[in-house]
């Protein structure tokens, strides 16, 4: 992303350090540049947040925050996690190939992918990371329904686990139509089938010698299929997170849980019913848009009740503003951005003008950045010492919360101006070549360097990461003085049995500073007296 | 300290862990392959009217039919496999497991059949969308074929022996596995008339 | 190990399972046979899959016992079978309603 950011801020110069390994005086070539832009997209997704917020978080903390001592299928654990490993491997493998990685974009549309380099291990690699998903969010699904401790009913687990329960649905019934349709694809390009080629193909001057008969259309369907809940995959764990930190944080119990849980629910299932809004380009009529432009907008509701019963939350507590908090606090506002720059892209008539701009880069990067980024971010802080019993540094999180803040609103704030004047995305020059670009490229050079110090300000948090695992301050079971069940757990949890005894729940999740108590926090294992 | 629901029943959802992961994982089959028939609907609307239909006729529909009543057969083997481990009928258990890999195996070689016929006659996965979404949809099953085999292999002999220390288990895992094959053969069962029928 | 209770039980799922194979083998030759027949390819269409989902039913109601099952197992499957409609009539929708241009 860095070498990209210097291609977009100073175009037809040489990129310092690395330029060497791009050929050509080391300046990058457009090839070059495509294919750092779909691979970014492809291991940010699918080998870094949803491996973080879903296999690591998700198996390590559901069985905690539900008092078992293990998931329900440890073997399938295995399975999905070197299914992710190989399909890893595979990924990062094709920038080692004679002819590169793939460069069709993440979303890897036909006709393009299906004749473009690249593109075989990415579909290969793509079978692999889907298949350990799909192993995870069964293990996921049956752990939080049948290994739930005595006494946890549904309306007294935590947010985050309900975030994971809602998130697994997804990932189960959404990925294999792109599974399927990534087999399609791999016929297409081995086998000579033209599942997604047009009859009448011409490509560099030529007739393209397949049966045709296919249709680009099909792929954009099963892919955006998965696509569009994958968006909630992303999310759903991070606002889960957010959650915990914000109750623990606030001392006082989250506002709405019960609409929060519904909200949750309801938005998985619309998640299925919108995808084309992403495909509003493509020739529909005027039902179909009609329609999904409806979907969209009815999924907007759940999601501004998620984001107002968290700020909600906030009204009258006690905050500690420690970093996970921080964090957490920053989340809010962030994705609230996100959140509302949908909503023109969502309106098909908008969407028209905002389609493939800088525009939609913006949007999505608020939700996933400073939003789900920031969301692990806080989990990471808040539960590292669950993990290793010590705590991380504060001064150094602090370090790194501020300028990374600072630093996430300067890249993605001008995408907004840029988008709005029609600068298309996956433009290797950033726009250099058009005319209606020209009053706002100049944001590339802010957009670059605050890109470039934002990768500074994560070096507090990796020194963070490591010094605090012998000089952190030891903490025992509970340094948050938290209420949910993983706080009771040794820190870290007993292997392979997490508790020393299954725990006995008898309160909801988030019972602080209930009246006439001396402590400010009840655990969810304390019995209810009389 | 053992995962609990692993053989016996979780009392408010009245389930054991495995039987719930296996309808999860059909529940992902079944989207697996309706991505794929949704494909089959796409393209048999994008191709000339009556294309799919014409294109199908090459297909050899007293074959097929055989081999659907094969596979029928090879799901009333596994369930019979099942119900006489809970007679306690061991000896009948291996003799039911055995028939149903047979068919099994039976069904693979009619499709091999199937395939290098169509080969021969110079029809391939490339030669048109029908084909392509016949072979796409008939070799995705015959994999999940393979791969049921294979489990199916292991029960029947290597993991046989886990009957003698932890029946219970060993009648739950078969039962499971059951539940896979008939999924296999209920695609199938649909898979047949729209491929070769319509 | 299984009470005789069980076992009669068990006996009589097994004639069960010998029905429902007969049936299935009945309309495996019912779908063949209907094949032949001079329908349009709607009528066509609809002929065979209500066929294939009365089999289909038997299939997952008595071999795999979905009759009896769980609520939950039920909710699930019904659950998938929604979002298994959506995927095949959303993008024939989308074929059948396309813009109009001039």
């Amino acid at each position: 992303m860095m070498i990209m950011r210097w291609q977009l801020a100073y175009p037809e110069t040489a990129v310092p350090l690395v330029g060497s390994i791009f050929g050509e005086d080391g300046m990058l070539l457009p090839e070059i540049y495509n294919s750092l832009g779909a691979m970014h997209g492809t291991i940010m997704i699918f080998l870094g947040i949803v491996p973080l917020a879903v296999g690591a978080f998700g198996n390590y903390f559901v069985p905690l925050q539900i008092g078992a001592p293990d998931m329900a299928f440890p073997k399938l654990n295995a399975a999905s996690y070197w299914s992710y490993f190989v399909g890893g491997v595979v990924m990062m493998s094709s920038f080692f190939t004679a002819e590169g990685a793939a460069r069709s974009g993440w979303t890897s549309y036909p006709p393009l992918a299906d004749i473009e380099v690249g593109q075989t291990i990415w579909l290969i690699g793509m079978i692999f990371l889907i298949t350990s998903s799909l192993l995870g969010s069964i293990n996921i699904i049956t752990t939080i329904i049948q290994l739930r401790a005595p006494g946890l009913t549904w309306m007294r687990m935590p947010f985050f686990v309900w975030a994971q329960f809602v998130t697994s649905f997804l990932l189960v019934l959404a990925f294999p139509p792109l599974e399927a349709a990534a087999v399609l694809q791999l016929m297409d390009r081995v086998v000579g089938t033209s599942f997604f080629l047009p009859s009448g193909l011409v490509v560099s001057g030529e007739l393209l010698d397949v049966s045709g008969g296919g249709s680009p259309l099909l792929w954009q369907h099963l892919f955006w299929f998965l696509a569009h809940p994958e968006v909630y995959v992303l999310i759903l764990p991070a606002m889960g997170i957010v959650a915990e930190v914000i109750a623990n944080n606030t001392r006082k119990p989250l506002w709405g849980y019960n609409s929060l849980v519904f909200a949750a629910v309801f938005l998985g299932f619309m998640s299925f019913i919108v995808w084309a809004h992403h495909m509003f380009l493509t020739g529909m009529g005027t039902a179909m848009s009609a329609f999904f432009q409806t979907t969209t907008m009815i999924i907007s509701i759940p999601s501004v009740i998620i984001l107002s019963a968290l700020f909600i939350s906030l009204w009258g507590a006690s905050i500690r503003f420690n970093t996970p908090m921080l964090f957490a606090l920053a989340f809010l506002p962030m994705f609230g951005i996100g959140g509302l720059t949908g909503l023109p892209l969502g309106f098909a008539a908008s969407d028209i003008y905002l389609h493939d701009t800088y525009y939609v880069i913006g949007h999505f990067h608020y939700v996933v950045a400073p939003g789900t980024i920031f969301g692990l971010f806080a989990g990471i802080y808040y539960w590292y010492p669950k993990i290793t019993g010590r705590k991380m540094s504060e001064l150094l999180g602090k370090l790194h919360f501020w300028p990374s803040l600072i630093f996430m609103n300067g890249i993605f704030m001008p995408m907004f101006i840029q988008g709005l004047a029609g600068v298309s995305r996956r433009l290797w020059d950033g726009g250099l070549e058009y005319a209606h670009a020209s009053g706002v490229l100049h944001w590339n050079e802010f957009m670059s360097i605050s890109a470039w110090l934002l990768g500074l300000a994560q070096l507090p948090f990796i020194f963070n990461v490591f010094y605090s695992l012998k000089r952190g301050e030891k903490v025992k079971n509970n340094p948050w003085d938290a209420t949910t069940l993983e706080w009771s757990a040794p820190s870290p949890p007993l292997p392979h049995v997490n508790f020393e005894k299954i725990p006995e729940v008898h309160r909801v999740a988030y019972e602080y500073s209930l009246p006439g108590r001396k402590r400010d926090f009840t655990p969810q294992t304390e019995p209810k007296k009389g | 300290m053992e995962i609990p629901y692993t053989v016996e029943e979780r009392p408010d959802t009245g389930l054991f862990n495995a039987k719930l992961g296996i309808w999860l994982f059909l529940a992902s089959e079944v989207m697996l392959f309706g991505g794929l028939f949704s494909a089959y609907i796409f393209l048999r609307f994008g191709a000339p009217v009556g294309a799919f239909h014409e294109w199908g006729l090459e297909l050899n529909i007293p074959l097929a039919t055989f081999n659907t009543l094969i596979l029928i057969s090879s799901s009333v083997t596994m369930i019979m496999s099942w119900a006489s481990l809970k007679l306690n009928e061991f000896k009948k258990y291996k003799l039911y497991m055995g028939l149903t890999l047979l068919c099994a195996l039976g069904f693979l070689i009619i499709k091999y059949i199937e395939y290098t016929s169509k080969f021969d006659h110079h029809i391939y996965p490339s030669t048109n969308t029908f084909y392509a979404i016949y072979f796409a949809l008939t070799g995705l099953h015959g994999l999940h074929i393979i791969g049921g085999m294979i489990v199916l292999y292991y029960f029947w002999i290597p993991g046989s022996k886990m009957w003698n220390s932890k029946p219970e288990q060993f009648t739950n895992r078969i039962e499971i596995a059951g539940l896979y094959w008939h999924f296999v053969d209920l695609v199938w069962i649909f898979l047949f008339p729209i491929l070769y029928l319509l | 190990m299984s009470s005789d209770h069980d076992i009669i039980d068990i006996q009589r799922h097994i004639k069960v399972y010998m029905t429902i194979f007969a049936a299935l083998a009945v309309l495996t030759i019912i779908t063949v046979a209907a094949s032949y027949l001079d329908l349009s390819t709607g009528e066509a269409i609809l002929l065979a899959l209500t066929i294939a989902s009365v089999k289909g039913s038997l299939v997952a109601g008595y071999f795999m016992h979905l009759i009896s099952e769980k609520a939950l197992i039920t909710w699930i499957l019904m659950l998938t079978a929604g979002f298994f409609f959506v995927l095949m009539f959303i993008p024939m929708a989308s074929f059948i309603d396309q813009a109009q241009l001039g």
